[in-house]
């Protein structure tokens, strides 16, 4: 160790690693993986976001959840920001959340039409 | 990249209980599962409530689990981990007084909600043996600001200002001693974190060794630049082997990231950290018995001044502060003096640890801010006592503390108070007592604990201990007598004010503090022979119930003196109270709970 500098590349490389435990992320990301969200998919749905949480360092969280109670429209991603406000995605897919994490997670614009019920 | 991390307390309260094999096991599951990218497994410090161990956080879920087993750990990983269902019969809840609803959130709970955490800000939260995750937290920030920004009189300053006092239990003020280290002009000076934690029911410096060793390396590096040492010592209990192994890796790390050993920082400044292992004697706690066990003499005490910070280790000006005291500095540097100033009351500043124990429900270590009261730890955090059982006091301070009782409930906890009190700080320890302890046989107990530890320099300590001791077995055997009362008290008073350390000077303490609350309980037991607690034996009479009973004579089989006779299936038994060695073997051996106690 050499400078302070040295020590803040150290602490912001580390601060990653444990900032799930704190209450400081800018988005939480609630996927549903009850029975009804695995099948319906939910599994690459999560790995998407997991895979660009790594690569982009996003400042977020991500945490599973259950069923509820609109499997017809599985797999639900759930973003909530830091006031607290809640945003529904419904039926989403990799590709989709490919799209959520460019436009709402990295510019702060909602995907007005991944809200919506299609089927 | 993970998603999750699953928190297993490793501090020993939970080790003990086999929270290393839930590890292991948590680690087979999830490979199980194929999730093993996506969730870590982290061993960390005390999450503080002992009693509920072992206790499994999950991050960012933030959902606690209590006794957790390994039959549990499927259940976590397929329903939490894998489907994001938390397992709801595991979770640590409260009730809300209000709605009668459970509550969840573990920062509503109320063990947790009173609390505020800087020494143990990090304890249950990071891994110990990743110094990176300590960075992550601010860690050796502190260290960083205080050789590159501020001078060695500034860092005292910023000391005397942030009024901290030592958590070991004298409170002398941190700021001071170090002035008085730094005044000193010397080539040779010494830090010493005295971990020697040492009174019954005490574990708040152990947790912090176990749970956030940094903190203490980081403090005691930022202690060497103020008062210009090179060198530390910690001086640890060898029982102690959890913290030892964490400190010993702590310090291993700290020297590979060159934040520890010559040139930190590359700033010039060089400082060592050496482990003394002490073989757990009380009074090595004392500083002037710990400089000489250090120093590979025996650990007896000498007599002060000079004190340490003018003559200490090797002869040279030390400081000695106590690993709580330590935990606090990287904190108050990073985050102002004025801040930590801020916190407690007017001459107690910032918060202090608690180690729970006894008669109370939520058994385990509580950090509150100075001035809260006795009465929101014992029964806001600590839940009061099991059982529904009344309360009858509080022990803070161990040996060398004092008794508190109902009408001290709502005095805020600070060091002067206590001492107003009759009773002392201390390291921090609080026993709770109920109305099924007998204060005499407490103050026995503690006099029993002095006894073995008195290191026999000085006579008073010596023999005035052992003598007290002999009193108070005859009086809770029933051989007291008012004349008894009189002596003890004018022996305690004696041994108090002609001790050469503060082990003997405070030994009196338990005695003096029973004698002025609980003056009736030691009259019960020498005018009327009873313990109203019926705890002391000697002064129980046993008698048998007639309706009660049902004839079957166990208890006549087991009596080992004979003391009780009756005729099988015929005849109810009857106790000999001559015969009887009150043992209460038949109370234990009787299926019907026909015999009594009085």
């Amino acid at each position: 160790m050499k400078s302070l500098d040295e020590l803040n590349k150290i602490r912001e490389a580390a601060l990653l690693k444990v900032n799930l435990r704190q209450n400081n992320a800018q988005y939480r990301i609630l996927v549903g993986m009850a029975t009804c969200g695995i099948a319906a998919g939910a599994r690459p749905v999560m790995k998407t976001f997991l895979d660009a949480i790594d690569k982009d360092q996003l400042p977020v969280t991500l945490q599973q959840t259950g069923c509820i109670g609109m499997c017809i429209h599985e797999p639900i991603v759930e973003i909530i920001d830091q006031a607290g406000t809640k945003t529904t995605y419904l039926e989403v897919t990799a590709a989709k959340a490919s799209e959520i994490i460019e436009s709402h997670l990295k510019q702060g614009k909602i995907l007005e039409a991944y809200t919506h019920v299609t089927k | 990249m993970e998603r999750t991390h699953v928190l297993v307390c490793a501090g020993t309260g939970c080790t003990s209980s086999k929270s290393l094999e839930l590890v292991k096991r948590f680690e087979e599951a999830i490979r199980m599962k194929d999730l093993q990218s996506e969730i870590k497994v982290v061993k960390t410090g005390c999450f503080g409530l002992c009693q509920k161990g072992p206790i499994v956080a999950i991050h960012p879920d933030k959902v606690f689990y209590s006794h957790v087993t390994l039959g549990d750990v499927d259940e976590i990983v397929n329903e939490h981990l894998y489907k994001g269902r938390p397992v709801k019969r595991l979770e640590i809840t409260d009730i809300d007084e209000e709605t009668k609803e459970a509550i969840f959130e573990f920062e509503k709970i109320k063990f947790y909600a009173k609390q505020k955490r800087i020494a143990l800000r990090n304890c249950g939260l990071i891994n110990p043996e990743d110094v990176t995750e300590y960075i992550a937290l601010d860690g050796y920030q502190a260290l960083a600001k205080v050789l590159m920004t501020m001078t060695p009189q500034n860092v005292i300053d910023e000391m005397k200002k942030s009024g901290l006092r030592g958590r070991g239990g004298g409170g002398f003020p941190t700021g001071n001693k170090w002035q008085f280290a730094a005044n000193q002009v010397n080539d040779e000076k010494y830090v010493i974190c005295n971990a020697d934690e040492g009174d019954p029911g005490a574990f708040m410096d152990r947790s912090i060794l176990e749970g956030d060793p940094h903190s203490v390396i980081e403090a005691m590096t930022i202690a060497g630049y103020a008062i210009g040492a090179h060198h530390g010592y910690v001086y640890i209990r060898a029982e102690y082997p959890i913290a030892v192994e964490r400190l010993k890796i702590a310090i291993q790390q700290s020297e590979e990231y060159g934040m520890l050993g010559d040139n930190i920082f590359n700033t010039g400044f060089k400082f060592n950290i050496e482990i003394r292992l002490g073989a757990g004697a009380f009074v090595c706690g004392e500083e002037t018995a710990l400089i000489a066990s250090i120093e590979g003499r025996r650990g007896m005490p000498s007599v002060k001044p000079p004190f340490p910070a003018v003559k200490g280790v090797w002869g040279k000006p030390t400081i000695i502060n106590n690993v709580e005291t330590f935990a606090n500095i990287p904190a108050i540097i990073n985050t102002g003096a004025d801040w930590f100033a801020s916190i407690g009351t007017e001459k107690s500043k910032g918060t202090k640890v608690f180690a729970l124990g006894g008669k109370i429900v939520n058994t385990g270590l509580v950090e509150v801010p100075m001035g809260t009261t006795l009465r929101e730890v014992i029964y806001e955090i600590g839940g009061g006592c099991p059982n529904h059982k009344n309360f009858k006091a509080v022990q803070t301070g161990g040996p060398s503390g004092g008794c508190l009782t109902e009408e001290h409930l709502d005095t805020p906890i600070d060091f002067d108070n206590l001492i107003a009190l009759g009773s002392m700080m201390g390291s921090g320890g609080m026993i709770i007592l109920d109305e099924d302890n007998c204060m005499v046989d407490v103050a026995r107990f503690y006099m029993d604990f002095i006894v073995d530890e008195s290191c026999g320099k000085c006579t008073p300590c010596r023999i005035g201990t052992k003598r007290m001791l002999e009193m108070l077995i005859d009086i809770t055997e029933g051989r007291g007598t008012l004349q008894t009362l009189t002596d003890l008290e004018t022996l305690a008073l004696h041994v108090k004010d002609s001790s050469l350390c503060g082990l003997g000077q405070t030994a009196s303490n338990p005695v003096l503090s029973t004698l002025k609350h609980f003056k009736h309980e030691y009259l019960a037991h020498v005018i009327d022979k009873k313990c109203p607690a019926k705890v002391c034996k000697a002064l129980l009479d046993y008698s048998i119930d007639k309706d009660l009973c049902k004839k079957c004579g166990l208890c006549a089989k087991g009596c080992p003196t004979t003391a009780i006779s009756g005729v099988l299936g015929k005849e109810a038994y009857v106790v000999d109270a001559a015969k009887c060695i009150r043992c209460g073997a038949c109370v234990q051996n009787c299926p019907f709970g026909a015999i009594e106690r009085a």
